[in-house]
Protein backbone atom coordinates (compact mmCIF):
# COMPACT_ATOMS: atom_id res chain seq x y z
CA UNK A 1 0.00 0.00 0.00
CA UNK A 2 2.73 2.42 0.96
CA UNK A 3 4.60 1.48 -2.21
CA UNK A 4 1.58 2.48 -4.23
CA UNK A 5 1.38 5.78 -2.39
CA UNK A 6 5.08 6.45 -2.95
CA UNK A 7 4.76 5.60 -6.62
CA UNK A 8 1.90 8.07 -7.04
CA UNK A 9 3.70 10.86 -5.20
CA UNK A 10 6.79 10.25 -7.31
CA UNK A 11 4.68 10.31 -10.47
CA UNK A 12 3.15 13.63 -9.44
CA UNK A 13 6.54 15.16 -8.70
CA UNK A 14 8.03 13.97 -11.99
CA UNK A 15 5.17 14.60 -14.40
CA UNK A 16 4.67 18.29 -13.55
CA UNK A 17 8.23 19.41 -14.41
CA UNK A 18 8.33 17.11 -17.45
CA UNK A 19 5.10 18.66 -18.68
CA UNK A 20 6.10 22.26 -18.05
CA UNK A 21 9.75 22.21 -19.03
CA UNK A 22 9.85 19.64 -21.84
CA UNK A 23 6.48 18.76 -23.32
CA UNK A 24 5.09 22.29 -23.44
CA UNK A 25 7.88 23.08 -25.88
CA UNK A 26 6.98 20.25 -28.22
CA UNK A 27 4.58 20.99 -31.01
CA UNK A 28 4.17 18.92 -34.11
CA UNK A 29 2.99 20.80 -37.17
CA UNK A 30 2.69 23.96 -35.14
CA UNK A 31 -0.33 22.99 -33.10
CA UNK A 32 -0.24 19.44 -31.78
CA UNK A 33 1.17 19.10 -28.32
CA UNK A 34 0.89 16.40 -25.65
CA UNK A 35 -0.36 16.74 -22.10
CA UNK A 36 1.27 13.71 -20.57
CA UNK A 37 0.63 14.76 -16.95
CA UNK A 38 -2.87 13.21 -17.25
CA UNK A 39 -1.06 9.89 -16.88
CA UNK A 40 -1.09 10.61 -13.14
CA UNK A 41 -4.90 10.71 -13.14
CA UNK A 42 -5.13 7.61 -15.34
CA UNK A 43 -2.95 5.55 -13.03
CA UNK A 44 -4.47 6.48 -9.67
CA UNK A 45 -5.51 3.28 -7.83
CA UNK A 46 -8.95 1.84 -8.50
CA UNK A 47 -10.23 2.00 -4.95
CA UNK A 48 -9.21 5.62 -4.37
CA UNK A 49 -12.00 7.54 -2.66
CA UNK A 50 -13.96 10.05 -4.68
CA UNK A 51 -12.78 13.17 -2.92
CA UNK A 52 -9.10 12.14 -3.22
CA UNK A 53 -9.49 11.42 -6.93
CA UNK A 54 -11.03 14.84 -7.56
CA UNK A 55 -8.74 16.72 -5.24
CA UNK A 56 -5.44 15.32 -6.52
CA UNK A 57 -6.51 15.68 -10.14
CA UNK A 58 -7.41 19.29 -9.45
CA UNK A 59 -4.06 19.75 -7.73
CA UNK A 60 -1.93 18.40 -10.57
CA UNK A 61 -3.86 20.48 -13.09
CA UNK A 62 -3.37 23.56 -10.97
CA UNK A 63 0.35 22.84 -10.58
CA UNK A 64 0.77 22.68 -14.34
CA UNK A 65 -1.27 25.89 -14.66
CA UNK A 66 0.87 27.62 -12.12
CA UNK A 67 4.00 27.18 -14.20
CA UNK A 68 2.35 27.64 -17.59
CA UNK A 69 0.61 30.89 -16.70
CA UNK A 70 -2.73 29.43 -17.74
CA UNK A 71 -4.32 29.67 -14.31
CA UNK A 72 -7.30 27.32 -13.96
CA UNK A 73 -7.50 25.82 -17.47
CA UNK A 74 -5.69 22.57 -16.80
CA UNK A 75 -7.30 22.36 -13.36
CA UNK A 76 -10.79 22.57 -14.88
CA UNK A 77 -10.02 19.94 -17.52
CA UNK A 78 -8.33 17.59 -15.05
CA UNK A 79 -11.17 17.81 -12.55
CA UNK A 80 -13.72 16.96 -15.22
CA UNK A 81 -11.57 14.06 -16.35
CA UNK A 82 -11.38 12.76 -12.77
CA UNK A 83 -15.13 13.16 -12.37
CA UNK A 84 -15.83 11.02 -15.42
CA UNK A 85 -13.20 8.39 -14.55
CA UNK A 86 -15.45 6.11 -12.43
CA UNK A 87 -18.13 6.15 -15.15
CA UNK A 88 -15.59 5.36 -17.85
CA UNK A 89 -14.20 2.47 -15.80
CA UNK A 90 -17.73 1.11 -15.47
CA UNK A 91 -18.58 1.66 -19.14
CA UNK A 92 -15.42 0.16 -20.57
CA UNK A 93 -16.11 -2.81 -18.33
CA UNK A 94 -14.02 -4.55 -15.77
CA UNK A 95 -14.09 -8.18 -16.78
CA UNK A 96 -12.78 -9.27 -13.41
CA UNK A 97 -12.77 -7.76 -9.96
CA UNK A 98 -9.60 -5.88 -9.20
CA UNK A 99 -7.43 -6.77 -6.25
CA UNK A 100 -7.19 -4.10 -3.58
CA UNK A 101 -4.19 -1.88 -4.03
CA UNK A 102 -3.98 -2.11 -7.80
CA UNK A 103 -3.94 0.60 -10.40
CA UNK A 104 -5.02 0.57 -14.04
CA UNK A 105 -2.34 -1.17 -16.03
CA UNK A 106 -1.86 -2.30 -19.59
CA UNK A 107 -0.52 -5.63 -18.40
CA UNK A 108 -3.16 -6.48 -15.82
CA UNK A 109 -6.35 -5.35 -17.56
CA UNK A 110 -5.13 -6.01 -21.05
CA UNK A 111 -4.24 -3.77 -24.00
CA UNK A 112 -7.75 -3.30 -25.32
CA UNK A 113 -9.19 -2.24 -21.98
CA UNK A 114 -6.35 0.14 -21.22
CA UNK A 115 -6.45 1.62 -24.71
CA UNK A 116 -10.16 2.43 -24.60
CA UNK A 117 -9.99 3.67 -21.01
CA UNK A 118 -7.09 6.04 -21.78
CA UNK A 119 -8.47 7.16 -25.13
CA UNK A 120 -11.83 8.25 -23.73
CA UNK A 121 -10.42 10.02 -20.67
CA UNK A 122 -7.60 11.78 -22.52
CA UNK A 123 -10.01 12.93 -25.21
CA UNK A 124 -12.39 14.40 -22.61
CA UNK A 125 -9.49 16.22 -20.98
CA UNK A 126 -8.01 17.61 -24.19
CA UNK A 127 -11.35 18.61 -25.66
CA UNK A 128 -12.26 20.63 -22.58
CA UNK A 129 -8.79 22.11 -22.30
CA UNK A 130 -8.65 23.35 -25.89
CA UNK A 131 -12.16 24.80 -25.82
CA UNK A 132 -11.53 26.61 -22.54
CA UNK A 133 -8.35 27.98 -24.04
CA UNK A 134 -9.99 29.63 -27.04
CA UNK A 135 -13.15 30.38 -25.04
CA UNK A 136 -15.36 30.52 -28.11
CA UNK A 137 -17.04 28.16 -30.54
CA UNK A 138 -16.07 29.87 -33.77
CA UNK A 139 -13.38 27.84 -35.42
CA UNK A 140 -15.00 24.78 -33.88
CA UNK A 141 -13.47 22.34 -36.34
CA UNK A 142 -9.93 23.56 -36.00
CA UNK A 143 -10.15 23.33 -32.21
CA UNK A 144 -11.65 19.85 -32.49
CA UNK A 145 -8.86 18.87 -34.84
CA UNK A 146 -6.26 20.11 -32.38
CA UNK A 147 -7.91 18.11 -29.60
CA UNK A 148 -8.05 14.92 -31.66
CA UNK A 149 -4.44 15.01 -32.82
CA UNK A 150 -3.13 15.98 -29.40
CA UNK A 151 -5.16 13.16 -27.84
CA UNK A 152 -3.51 10.65 -30.17
CA UNK A 153 -0.08 12.08 -29.38
CA UNK A 154 -0.66 11.86 -25.62
CA UNK A 155 -2.14 8.37 -25.95
CA UNK A 156 0.91 7.10 -27.82
CA UNK A 157 3.19 8.50 -25.12
CA UNK A 158 1.07 6.94 -22.35
CA UNK A 159 1.18 3.52 -24.00
CA UNK A 160 4.91 3.71 -24.70
CA UNK A 161 5.49 4.63 -21.05
CA UNK A 162 3.37 1.69 -19.95
CA UNK A 163 5.55 -0.68 -21.97
CA UNK A 164 8.73 0.90 -20.66
CA UNK A 165 7.92 1.37 -16.99
CA UNK A 166 4.55 -0.19 -16.27
CA UNK A 167 5.49 -3.88 -16.21
CA UNK A 168 4.28 -5.48 -13.00
CA UNK A 169 7.23 -6.45 -10.86
CA UNK A 170 7.55 -10.15 -10.10
CA UNK A 171 6.79 -11.16 -6.59
CA UNK B 1 -32.07 21.01 6.85
CA UNK B 2 -31.06 17.52 7.80
CA UNK B 3 -32.35 16.24 4.52
CA UNK B 4 -30.28 18.82 2.70
CA UNK B 5 -27.17 17.64 4.51
CA UNK B 6 -27.86 14.01 3.78
CA UNK B 7 -28.45 14.96 0.16
CA UNK B 8 -25.09 16.70 -0.01
CA UNK B 9 -23.33 13.79 1.68
CA UNK B 10 -24.97 11.31 -0.65
CA UNK B 11 -23.81 13.20 -3.71
CA UNK B 12 -20.54 14.45 -2.22
CA UNK B 13 -18.60 13.32 -5.29
CA UNK B 14 -20.64 15.54 -7.57
CA UNK B 15 -20.68 18.43 -5.14
CA UNK B 16 -16.92 18.39 -4.69
CA UNK B 17 -16.58 18.21 -8.47
CA UNK B 18 -18.80 21.27 -8.94
CA UNK B 19 -16.96 23.13 -6.22
CA UNK B 20 -13.55 22.50 -7.77
CA UNK B 21 -14.80 23.40 -11.24
CA UNK B 22 -16.17 26.68 -9.97
CA UNK B 23 -12.86 27.35 -8.29
CA UNK B 24 -11.00 26.59 -11.53
CA UNK B 25 -13.22 28.94 -13.51
CA UNK B 26 -12.74 31.68 -10.94
CA UNK B 27 -9.01 31.31 -11.56
CA UNK B 28 -9.53 31.40 -15.33
CA UNK B 29 -11.63 34.55 -15.22
CA UNK B 30 -9.27 36.24 -12.80
CA UNK B 31 -6.32 35.38 -14.97
CA UNK B 32 -8.04 36.72 -18.06
CA UNK B 33 -9.15 40.02 -16.63
CA UNK B 34 -6.64 40.85 -13.95
CA UNK B 35 -3.50 39.10 -14.95
CA UNK B 36 -1.55 40.69 -12.15
CA UNK B 37 -2.70 37.96 -9.78
CA UNK B 38 -0.74 35.32 -11.57
CA UNK B 39 2.24 37.49 -12.13
CA UNK B 40 2.65 38.44 -8.50
CA UNK B 41 2.41 34.82 -7.54
CA UNK B 42 4.98 33.93 -10.13
CA UNK B 43 7.50 36.43 -8.87
CA UNK B 44 9.39 34.33 -6.41
CA UNK B 45 9.06 30.63 -6.87
CA UNK B 46 8.07 29.91 -10.45
CA UNK B 47 10.00 32.92 -11.68
CA UNK B 48 13.29 31.64 -10.32
CA UNK B 49 12.67 28.11 -11.62
CA UNK B 50 11.82 29.35 -15.10
CA UNK B 51 14.84 31.60 -14.96
CA UNK B 52 17.21 28.71 -14.19
CA UNK B 53 15.62 26.61 -16.88
CA UNK B 54 15.95 29.30 -19.54
CA UNK B 55 19.58 29.80 -18.52
CA UNK B 56 20.22 26.14 -19.30
CA UNK B 57 18.17 25.92 -22.48
CA UNK B 58 19.83 29.04 -23.85
CA UNK B 59 23.09 27.17 -24.28
CA UNK B 60 21.57 24.93 -26.91
CA UNK B 61 20.84 27.78 -29.26
CA UNK B 62 23.92 29.92 -28.59
CA UNK B 63 25.33 29.38 -32.05
CA UNK B 64 22.15 30.46 -33.81
CA UNK B 65 21.76 33.42 -31.48
CA UNK B 66 25.30 34.52 -32.23
CA UNK B 67 24.66 34.50 -35.95
CA UNK B 68 21.50 36.55 -35.46
CA UNK B 69 23.29 39.12 -33.34
CA UNK B 70 26.17 39.36 -35.80
CA UNK B 71 23.72 39.96 -38.64
CA UNK B 72 22.03 42.64 -36.62
CA UNK B 73 25.36 44.27 -35.83
CA UNK B 74 26.21 44.31 -39.50
CA UNK B 75 22.93 46.00 -40.30
CA UNK B 76 23.44 48.59 -37.58
CA UNK B 77 26.99 49.33 -38.71
CA UNK B 78 25.67 50.10 -42.15
CA UNK B 79 23.48 52.73 -40.59
CA UNK B 80 26.36 54.48 -38.87
CA UNK B 81 27.07 57.94 -40.11
CA UNK B 82 30.59 56.95 -41.09
CA UNK B 83 29.16 54.39 -43.49
CA UNK B 84 27.58 57.06 -45.63
CA UNK B 85 29.24 59.21 -48.21
CA UNK B 86 28.81 62.82 -47.21
CA UNK B 87 28.47 65.07 -50.25
CA UNK B 88 26.82 68.10 -48.77
CA UNK B 89 28.66 69.57 -45.81
CA UNK B 90 26.26 72.44 -45.36
CA UNK B 91 23.44 70.40 -43.97
CA UNK B 92 23.66 70.03 -40.27
CA UNK B 93 21.69 67.30 -38.53
CA UNK B 94 20.96 67.35 -34.89
CA UNK B 95 19.50 64.05 -33.84
CA UNK B 96 17.44 63.59 -30.74
CA UNK B 97 16.41 60.17 -29.57
CA UNK B 98 12.74 59.29 -29.88
CA UNK B 99 12.94 55.66 -28.86
CA UNK B 100 15.02 53.89 -26.30
CA UNK B 101 15.59 50.12 -26.26
CA UNK B 102 15.85 47.95 -23.16
CA UNK B 103 17.44 44.55 -23.49
CA UNK B 104 15.53 41.63 -21.93
CA UNK B 105 15.70 37.85 -21.91
CA UNK B 106 12.77 35.53 -22.45
CA UNK B 107 12.25 33.09 -19.61
CA UNK B 108 9.07 31.52 -20.88
CA UNK B 109 7.54 31.39 -24.32
CA UNK B 110 4.93 29.20 -25.96
CA UNK B 111 3.83 28.92 -29.59
CA UNK B 112 1.36 26.06 -29.37
CA UNK B 113 -1.56 27.76 -27.67
CA UNK B 114 -4.17 30.04 -29.19
CA UNK B 115 -3.27 32.80 -26.79
CA UNK B 116 0.47 32.77 -26.41
CA UNK B 117 2.26 34.88 -23.85
CA UNK B 118 5.94 35.51 -23.27
CA UNK B 119 7.52 36.16 -19.88
CA UNK B 120 10.53 38.50 -19.71
CA UNK B 121 13.09 38.72 -16.93
CA UNK B 122 12.76 42.50 -16.63
CA UNK B 123 10.00 44.44 -14.89
CA UNK B 124 8.98 47.82 -13.56
CA UNK B 125 12.26 48.00 -11.64
CA UNK B 126 14.03 48.17 -15.01
CA UNK B 127 11.71 50.74 -16.49
CA UNK B 128 9.25 48.52 -18.31
CA UNK B 129 5.66 49.70 -18.39
CA UNK B 130 2.41 48.37 -19.74
CA UNK B 131 1.75 48.81 -23.50
CA UNK B 132 5.38 48.97 -24.52
CA UNK B 133 6.38 47.20 -27.73
CA UNK B 134 8.76 44.24 -27.80
CA UNK B 135 10.93 43.40 -30.80
CA UNK B 136 13.57 40.80 -31.56
CA UNK B 137 16.49 41.22 -33.90
CA UNK B 138 14.29 39.97 -36.76
CA UNK B 139 11.17 42.00 -36.09
CA UNK B 140 8.10 42.50 -33.94
CA UNK B 141 7.50 40.09 -31.07
CA UNK B 142 4.57 41.53 -29.11
CA UNK B 143 3.29 44.05 -26.59
CA UNK B 144 3.75 44.21 -22.82
CA UNK B 145 0.42 43.54 -21.10
CA UNK B 146 1.41 43.14 -17.47
CA UNK B 147 4.35 44.22 -15.37
CA UNK B 148 5.47 43.20 -11.91
CA UNK B 149 8.56 44.32 -10.07
CA UNK B 150 10.99 41.90 -11.69
CA UNK B 151 9.08 40.31 -14.55
CA UNK B 152 6.77 41.31 -17.33
CA UNK B 153 4.26 39.44 -19.43
CA UNK B 154 4.11 40.06 -23.15
CA UNK B 155 1.17 39.31 -25.40
CA UNK B 156 2.87 37.53 -28.24
CA UNK B 157 2.14 38.30 -31.87
CA UNK B 158 0.83 34.73 -31.76
CA UNK B 159 -2.37 35.59 -29.90
CA UNK B 160 -5.73 35.30 -31.60
CA UNK B 161 -6.87 38.67 -30.27
CA UNK B 162 -3.72 40.42 -31.33
CA UNK B 163 -3.87 43.18 -33.94
CA UNK B 164 -0.92 45.26 -35.11
CA UNK B 165 -1.12 48.18 -37.45
CA UNK B 166 0.96 47.28 -40.49
CA UNK B 167 2.14 48.88 -43.70
CA UNK B 168 3.05 47.46 -47.08
CA UNK B 169 6.54 48.78 -47.54
CA UNK B 170 6.57 49.37 -51.29
CA UNK B 171 3.37 51.37 -51.64
CA UNK B 172 2.79 52.47 -48.05
CA UNK B 173 -0.76 51.11 -47.86
CA UNK B 174 -2.05 50.18 -44.44
CA UNK B 175 -3.45 46.92 -43.10
CA UNK B 176 -3.67 44.96 -39.89
CA UNK B 177 -1.51 42.02 -38.93
CA UNK B 178 -3.40 39.30 -37.09
CA UNK B 179 -2.87 35.67 -36.18
CA UNK B 180 -5.61 33.10 -36.59
CA UNK B 181 -4.09 30.29 -34.55
CA UNK B 182 -2.51 27.25 -36.12
CA UNK B 183 0.92 27.59 -37.66
CA UNK B 184 3.23 29.85 -35.66
CA UNK B 185 5.08 30.91 -38.80
CA UNK B 186 2.09 32.29 -40.68
CA UNK B 187 0.16 35.48 -39.92
CA UNK B 188 -2.62 37.28 -41.77
CA UNK B 189 -2.57 40.78 -43.17
CA UNK B 190 -6.19 41.93 -43.23
CA UNK B 191 -7.98 45.01 -44.55
CA UNK B 192 -5.95 45.33 -47.75
CA UNK B 193 -7.91 47.55 -50.18
CA UNK B 194 -8.73 45.57 -53.34
CA UNK B 195 -6.99 48.02 -55.68
CA UNK B 196 -3.63 47.33 -54.08
CA UNK B 197 -1.39 44.92 -55.94
CA UNK B 198 0.55 42.62 -53.71
CA UNK B 199 2.97 39.86 -54.63
CA UNK B 200 4.74 37.05 -52.91
CA UNK B 201 7.81 38.32 -51.10
CA UNK B 202 6.59 41.89 -50.57
CA UNK B 203 7.74 43.28 -47.25
CA UNK B 204 5.32 44.16 -44.45
CA UNK B 205 6.50 46.58 -41.77
CA UNK B 206 5.02 48.38 -38.78
CA UNK B 207 3.11 51.50 -39.72
CA UNK B 208 4.31 53.84 -36.99
CA UNK B 209 0.73 54.98 -36.45
CA UNK B 210 0.59 53.58 -32.94
CA UNK B 211 2.95 54.86 -30.30
CA UNK B 212 4.08 51.36 -29.50
CA UNK B 213 6.37 50.57 -32.41
CA UNK B 214 8.47 52.97 -34.49
CA UNK B 215 7.83 52.88 -38.20
CA UNK B 216 9.60 50.34 -40.37
CA UNK B 217 10.12 47.42 -38.05
CA UNK B 218 9.87 44.17 -39.95
CA UNK B 219 6.76 42.04 -39.53
CA UNK B 220 7.13 39.58 -42.39
CA UNK B 221 6.85 38.97 -46.09
CA UNK B 222 3.84 38.05 -48.19
CA UNK B 223 3.42 34.31 -48.50
CA UNK B 224 0.23 34.08 -50.51
CA UNK B 225 -2.23 36.62 -51.79
CA UNK B 226 -5.11 36.42 -54.20
CA UNK B 227 -6.90 39.63 -55.02
CA UNK B 228 -10.65 39.18 -54.94
CA UNK B 229 -12.04 42.32 -56.57
CA UNK B 230 -15.57 41.65 -55.33
CA UNK B 231 -14.49 42.06 -51.74
CA UNK B 232 -13.68 45.54 -50.64
CA UNK B 233 -10.85 44.38 -48.44
CA UNK B 234 -8.70 41.31 -48.86
CA UNK B 235 -6.48 39.20 -46.68
CA UNK B 236 -2.95 38.00 -47.38
CA UNK B 237 -0.95 35.28 -45.70
CA UNK B 238 2.29 36.51 -44.23
CA UNK B 239 5.49 34.63 -43.41
CA UNK B 240 6.35 36.06 -40.00
CA UNK B 241 9.93 37.25 -39.86
CA UNK B 242 10.50 36.25 -36.23
CA UNK B 243 11.06 32.59 -35.44
CA UNK B 244 9.01 32.41 -32.25
CA UNK B 245 10.14 28.90 -31.53
CA UNK B 246 13.73 30.05 -31.16
CA UNK B 247 13.69 33.37 -29.40
CA UNK B 248 15.83 34.34 -26.43
CA UNK B 249 16.88 37.96 -26.54
CA UNK B 250 14.48 40.81 -27.17
CA UNK B 251 14.33 44.58 -26.85
CA UNK B 252 11.57 46.48 -25.12
CA UNK B 253 10.81 49.78 -26.83
CA UNK B 254 10.38 52.90 -24.75
CA UNK B 255 8.72 55.73 -26.62
CA UNK B 256 10.11 58.86 -25.02
CA UNK B 257 7.45 61.09 -26.57
CA UNK B 258 4.50 58.88 -25.71
CA UNK B 259 3.11 61.04 -22.93
CA UNK B 260 3.30 64.15 -25.05
CA UNK B 261 1.72 62.39 -28.03
CA UNK B 262 -1.14 61.04 -25.97
CA UNK B 263 -1.69 64.40 -24.38
CA UNK B 264 -1.99 66.22 -27.66
CA UNK B 265 -4.17 63.51 -29.18
CA UNK B 266 -6.41 63.40 -26.16
CA UNK B 267 -7.01 67.12 -26.46
CA UNK B 268 -7.87 66.80 -30.11
CA UNK B 269 -10.70 64.44 -29.31
CA UNK B 270 -12.32 66.63 -26.72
Amino acid sequence: MSRLLAANILRFLLLVPIQVLVLDNINLGGFVNPYLYVLFILLLPFEISGWALLFFSFLIGLSVDFFSGTMGMNAAASTLMAYTRPYVIRRVGMNKDFDPGTQPSLFVQGFQWFFMYSLILIFIHHLVLFFIEVFRFSGFWSTLQRAVFSTLFTLVLVIILQYLLGRPSKK
Amino acid sequence: MQRLFSFIIRYNFTFLFLLLEVLAFVFIVQNNYQRATFLNASNGFTGSILHTYSNISEYFSLKKTNVLLAEENMMLRQQLESSYLVTDTNVFHRKDSLFRFLKANIIRNTVNRQKNYITLDKGSRHGIKKDMGVIGSKGVVGTVVEVSKNYSKVMSLLHIQNKINARIKKNRHLGNLEWSGGDYRIGNLTDIPNHVALYRGDTIITSGNSHIFPEGILLGTVHEYSNNSEEKFNTAQINLSVDFNNLHHVYVIVNLMKQELEKVEGKEEE
